[in-house]
């Protein structure tokens, strides 16, 4: 689950992570009467959507004058960002993030997640702050900079001093070295404690009053782990979700909304994959994801039909069972009971293989529904790109 | 031969009076696997199909003589039980459950290490050794003995391939499902190590998904040790970067860990990597001359 900018620094003010004072605003009005308070030479107005890319889009403005700080609000809430991490689409600015400004001396890169190699925390920094940290990576790899902390005892002085003199802080800022270490601790609790999967600060910057303040912060959370952390879970925003994918979370349906015209209903993450990957080889494009896990019932192929039939892109629908512990007469039942219920206006392929496959694939052939049934998975993809053609 | 387990291997499951747990723990038993006790914390002295629950992992190794643990704990105490297991004495810990907190996970591997035991999963379907040994969720009947390894991040992508196998004639030695999580116990390198030694095992096949770099690592290993023909499938060449793919660990970040990237490093180290997941068994039938 990903957060607003807004609260990964209330979350980062909360473990003694330094910010920028500000506030989230929602009006012009809520905009003024902060500004007044704030009081500050220079006032910054972000943009708050889950996507990288604000600035460029125009999504973030400064200003001086307090009196001008209303109509900035007015002009980005309301307004559609396109960046290069929302889509065509974009999204719409709802939230504000009013701050203060600072005095950027020199910005630094720093992050924190799980090595997947290790299985070990790792902190990753860089003198390259403000840029895409994956250009960096690419361009100039000696510039990154890992530190491995080891969970047994937890982050150590010496893993802050590695990061602090291997980024040359001694010579940037000497005076910002132990508030720069002391601020990774605090970073690292905090992952730790509330089970992120990422926290990122980018840029973290040395002000020319010799501080260090965290001036953009974006956090993710584990959801897996939501859960422990009731706090975190009420700073889910569902604007920023898709809403089909919301609706199939509350149906324990894991899918991902994609741009293609074949609707997919697999049982399994690493077959429903593989089953948007044989639509593409075959000519087409899969207009989703959707596992239906190994407990499918009526109800969730039902809640299946439903989901990929609000998609007005779907053209063809291709369900791709395995049976296993699921036995392919149900998914067959299920199928049937929820064409029933759900109109099914669109060319249906449905493969069913594994437990029960053959029962399944006969009481779907004599259901008197209009579909197609196939054995193979590469059979099944050719019949069902057939039927809705080819992808433009 | 075969690797990991066979018909001498004695299970506990731990979980075993859930619904998972005693389901799959009586059709693990059907299969032939001597699925000698199940653990709940509280309901020593019951029985599922026959087989003796007790309060403790401890309880059981000791009773049991059990070596190896199958885990249906749900994910909030999972930790728990897979740190009881090793701590009791079990060699190896196959790990179903699915939904694990990545820290949790973070913690148990560094606690693992340097200790004699090994974990698979978790969120996977756990290990089998054709008519010798089923200690997981995977059906058993669309296998067949035979001749082909097969490791997997997946689970019902793996019956997928096992079925073609088992329809060609070609059938399997033993399958493992390494699982979809981000940090698991073992992964592709030990296996294929295994595989590679075994004597019954003449081909491989490796599945993988996008996300972190296991296949690349598997690649390395594969050009430098392993013998044996390798045939491998990358789901997820149609997933969109920075959307998690229903897997925790299926998520292409930051241009890393693409399925076209990690085909290209499998087949320069050899590897006979197929696009089309309905070709594996064929492939690695032409890859053994069959």
């Amino acid at each position: 689950m990903n957060v607003h900018e807004f609260q990964a620094k209330q979350l980062f003010a909360q473990f003694g992570v330094p910010v920028p004072r500000g506030k989230e605003v929602t009006s012009p009005e809520a905009a003024t009467a902060w500004a007044t308070e704030l009081n500050t030479p220079v006032f910054v107005v972000k943009a708050q959507i889950h996507a990288g890319g604000r600035g460029k889009a125009g999504g973030v403005k400064i200003t001086k004058d307090k009196a001008a700080v209303a109509g900035l609000a007015k002009e980005l809430i309301g307004k559609t960002l396109v960046t290069h991490q929302t889509g065509p689409k974009g999204r719409q600015v709802h939230r504000l993030l009013l701050e203060e400004g600072a005095n950027i001396s020199k910005e630094l890169y720093l992050s924190i997640l799980v090595d997947r190699d290790s299985g070990w925390p790792v902190f990753i920094a860089s003198t390259e702050g403000g840029m895409e940290i994956e250009e960096v990576a690419e361009k100039t790899p000696e510039k990154i900079i890992k530190e491995l902390i080891d969970p047994a005892v937890g982050f150590q002085g010496y893993n802050g001093r590695n990061v602090a003199f291997a980024l040359g802080l001694n010579a940037i800022e000497p005076a910002v070295m132990n508030p720069f270490i002391a601020m990774m601790g605090n970073l690292y609790r905090l992952f730790m404690e509330k089970h992120a999967a990422m926290v990122e600060i980018n840029p973290l910057i040395i002000t020319k009053e010799k501080t260090i303040v965290a001036l953009d912060g974006k956090v993710s959370f584990d959801d897996n782990a939501l859960f422990k952390h009731a706090d975190v879970q009420q700073m889910r925003d569902l604007n920023e979700e898709e809403p089909l994918e919301i609706e199939a979370g509350a149906n324990n349906l894991n899918y991902v909304k994609l741009d293609g015209n074949i609707g997919c209903m697999v049982n399994g993450a690493g077959l429903a994959m593989a089953t948007m990957d044989v639509i593409k080889l075959a000519g087409s494009e899969p207009a989703n994801f959707l596992d239906v896990g190994g407990g499918a019932t009526k109800e969730t192929v039902a809640a299946g039909f439903r989901i990929l039939l609000k998609d007005p892109n779907v053209k063809g629908i291709f369900i791709n069972i395995f049976g296993g512990i699921v036995r392919c007469e149900r998914i067959a039942n299920g199928v049937i009971e929820a064409a029933k219920e759900v109109k099914i206006t669109v060319p249906l392929v449905v493969r069913l293989q594994g437990t029960n496959a053959e029962e399944g694939r006969t009481l779907l052939a004599g259901s008197g529904l209009k579909l197609e049934v196939a054995n193979d998975l590469w059979e099944a993809a050719q019949k069902i790109v057939k039927l809705t053609g080819k992808a433009a | 031969m075969s690797i990991l387990v066979n018909k001498n291997t004695r299970v506990v499951v731990q979980g075993i009076t859930g619904k998972e747990g005693s389901f799959h723990a009586t059709q693990c038993k059907a299969y032939g696997t001597k699925v000698v006790a199940g653990v709940t914390p509280g309901k020593a002295g019951q029985e599922v199909e026959g087989i003796p629950v007790f309060n403790t992992v401890r309880d059981a190794v000791k009773k049991e003589g059990c070596d190896t643990s199958l885990i249906f704990v749900p994910p909030p105490f999972c930790a728990d039980a897979i740190l009881e297991a090793a701590d009791a004495g079990v060699k190896l810990i196959i790990c179903i459950t699915e939904g694990i907190p990545v820290n949790d996970m973070v913690k148990v591997k560094r606690a693992l290490y340097g200790r004699d035991v090994r974990l698979i999963g978790p969120n996977c379907p756990g290990v089998i050794t054709v008519d010798e040994a089923k200690i997981g969720i995977m059906p058993g009947f669309i296998h067949k003995k035979g001749i082909v390894g097969v490791v997997s991040r997946s689970g019902t992508l793996t019956y997928e391939a096992v079925h073609q196998l088992s329809t060609l004639g070609l059938g399997e030695t033993t399958c493992v499902g390494i699982g979809g999580d981000p940090v698991n116990g073992t992964g592709f390198v030990d296996v294929l190590a295994l595989f590679e030694k075994d004597p019954e095992t003449q081909g491989i096949v490796m599945i993988g998904e996008i996300g972190g770099d296991a296949e690349e690592k598997a690649a390395e290993f594969i050009k430098k040790n392993v013998k044996k023909p390798v045939v491998s499938f990358i789901a997820g060449i149609t997933a969109p970067p920075g959307r998690r793919m229903g897997h925790a660990g299926a998520i292409v970040s930051g241009g890393k860990g693409t399925a076209a990237e990690k085909m290209k490093t499998l087949e320069s180290a050899g590897v006979k990597v197929v696009k089309n997941p309905a070709e594996i068994g064929n492939a690695i039938k032409l890859a053994l001359g069959r």
